[in-house]
């Protein structure tokens, strides 16, 4: 079986947020880790490799520096890294990102697609189920658990007040939650051989079947109109009345939110 | 897409959720805004309706706002499956040329508007918070035509660090998922009807149809924090597991969950699984109570995110009142109560 993983560095959210002139982000001034939702996909793929054997390949798209997200899922046992990088992939919304990813894994074999449902910069949890689109493949989003059997996956995906069992024939695609496992650690051996491994970097010239107007800031249908750190909370009013006007105060707030 | 592309898009548009063949709250929030932005449009406002043996649920949809229900009604749609209802959605949008859809970001609509967009290839803007009508560029910008009645879409990103506002210029329809709780839905207009269509696209299954081998529906017997619109949260100067009773009276009245601080947890006045915080679970409600909470950084970790934050402590020098959109220093045991009190007088009142 062969496993595709899409993973994602991003910004720790722990850390502060810069923007370029532009107002997109830039993510060469920020910590970056690999997406936990991704991370949940990588491991869940890992566990299918340990149970029914699976060829692991994992990719990413971002700056060459992403190449750090790679190594580390060799290290934790994937077997292949893809760096899809180039500066016209640049500034791509979540239909421009989707379409490149298709485009890389256009060249690969899969039975299994495997995406974090969303990552923690953008939480947009759209670029897997877009993928599986371009790719006209099922996709299964939210997934909790993944079993295999023969040419079909089965998957629980979660809804708000319930979950469905489904049962997809191969190629699909998955988008896994953080709560799905434990990702487990890298190992020592594992680090030692990812720092050597080779990752393959594609560029624009390697993607198949994308047209360029699909593609970076240009080929973005959406477009920023502006972006600011959100104003930190804090800039709040306390009052300090009797009980009884505490009471209306607060009430008054409720009534004037929409809230009762 | 050229001018005249763009042109022939329009109307105001809703996805209109059932589960079970029942609306929800989010139909009606859409809606609310639906009308509202087609107001500024000077345009009506659709619902599409998916599903089997649904027509029923039109009405209901015109009492809050729909001008015409558009009706895709066929036993493929029985649960909700991504491709059949993906297919459903995307033909009435190449069909009818919506300028503007709206999808609840819900766990149906961020699975099928990811696919319904790249599927009609147009741009999709996650989980909106504010949807508004307006120019893009926002300002003028010399080289670069202004465009007029953009849908400008706001969302928190970077778990609510930034605050982005996006148009989608030139591809239609403008897509948005909006997240529930936060949109107004207008008061009910009884015996409102809509003009119906009854549309069917044809389902024919092929490889992206899945089969539904179980539904498995949770037993709500505990409740999840996380999922919560509204938190009472208490901390240790609730002063005993006893008076949480407050909490819990507040808390059903104002149709909540009551949460806690980990000192609470330590005490052994609550389970863990209602904890928030750094340890415990990161909580993003639409109203956070922070009562009798100080608000040690690793409690606020866990809900500064949370719409709107109102705390009540004595203490008037207490951390929590420092991220609080609105602080009210005094007696929890005499605010508490009183305000459950009027909550549920307003409640009657309304009802």
């Amino acid at each position: 079986m062969k496993i595709v993983v899409c993973i994602k560095q991003v910004p720790d959210t722990k850390g502060g947020v810069k923007f370029n002139p532009d107002g997109t982000l830039d993510r060469g001034a920020m910590l970056a880790i690999m997406n936990p939702d991704d991370k949940a996909g990588l491991e869940a793929a890992l566990r299918l490799k340990d149970e029914y054997g699976a060829e692991v390949t994992v990719v990413t798209m971002g700056l060459p520096k992403a190449d750090e997200v790679l190594r580390e899922a060799l290290a934790m046992g994937a077997d292949k890294g893809i760096l899809v990088t180039d500066r016209v992939l640049g500034g791509a919304d979540t239909w421009a990102t989707s379409s490149t990813l298709a485009g890389a894994i256009r060249n690969l074999e899969y039975d299994l697609i495997i995406t974090g449902r969303q990552a923690i910069d953008g939480d947009t949890a759209q670029v897997g189920p877009q993928i599986s689109e371009h790719l006209d493949i099922p996709v299964i989003s939210y997934a909790q658990n993944i079993k295999i059997d023969g040419e079909n996956v089965i998957v629980e995906r979660q809804y708000e007040d319930r979950y469905h069992v489904l049962k997809a024939k191969m190629p699909c695609l998955i988008t896994a939650l953080s709560e799905l496992n434990e990702p487990r650690y890298m190992t020592p051996g594992g680090i030692f051989d990812a720092y050597d491994a080779e990752v393959t970097v594609w560029g624009r010239a390697d993607l198949k079947d994308v047209d360029d107007s699909n593609l970076g800031l240009k080929g973005s249908p959406t477009q920023i109109a502006k972006a600011s750190d959100k104003v930190r909370k804090g800039a709040g009013e306390v009052v300090k009345l009797d009980p009884q006007e505490s009471v209306n105060y607060i009430m008054s707030k409720l009534t004037e939110k929409h809230i009762i | 897409m050229n001018r005249m592309a763009l042109e022939e898009y329009k109307g105001v548009y809703i996805y209109a959720q059932q589960v079970d063949n029942k609306l929800g709250n989010i139909d009606f929030e859409l809606l609310g805004k639906a009308k509202d932005l087609a107001k500024d449009l000077n345009t009506d406002v659709t619902a599409v309706l998916i599903g089997s043996g649904i027509k029923d649920l039109a009405d209901e949809l015109a009492a809050y706002g729909a001008d015409r229900v558009i009706v895709v009604d066929d036993p493929q749609l029985k649960e909700y499956r991504t491709e059949p209802y993906a297919h459903a959605l995307a033909s009435v949008i190449n069909k009818y040329k919506p300028e503007i859809m709206l999808v609840g970001a819900t766990a149906i609509g961020r699975d099928l508007g990811p696919r319904v967009s790249a599927r009609v290839a147009t741009g999709l803007t996650a989980d909106c918070t504010k949807l508004e009508i307006g120019d893009f560029p926002l300002n003028p910008v010399e080289g670069k035509e202004q465009k007029h009645n953009q849908l400008l879409m706001t969302r928190p990103a970077f778990g609510g660090n930034t605050i982005a506002t996006i148009a989608c210029p030139n591809h239609r329809p403008q897509m948005a998922t909006v997240r529930p709780g936060v949109m107004q839905a207008i008061d009910r207009i009884d015996g409102a009807k809509a003009v119906i269509e009854e549309y069917n696209p044809g389902f024919e299954p092929n490889n992206k149809y899945v089969e539904i081998v179980d539904i498995v529906k949770s037993v709500v017997d505990t409740v999840d924090i996380m999922d919560a619109k509204i938190l009472v949260s208490g901390g240790r100067g609730v002063g005993s597991p006893e008076n949480f009773k407050i909490l819990e009276d507040l808390a059903e009245a104002i149709g909540g969950e009551v949460s806690c601080s980990r000192a609470v947890v330590d005490s052994g006045w609550k389970p863990k699984d209602l904890q928030v915080g750094q340890t415990g679970k990161t909580v993003r409600p639409n109203v956070y109570f922070a009562i009798g909470i100080s608000g040690a950084i690793q409690h606020v970790a866990g809900m500064e995110e949370s719409d709107i934050i109102i705390a009540i402590n004595k203490d008037e020098t207490a951390p929590i009142f420092e991220v609080a959109d609105y602080g009210i220093v005094g007696d929890l045991n005499k605010i508490v109560p009183e305000l459950t009190k009027q909550i549920l007088a307003l409640k009657a009142a309304k009802a």
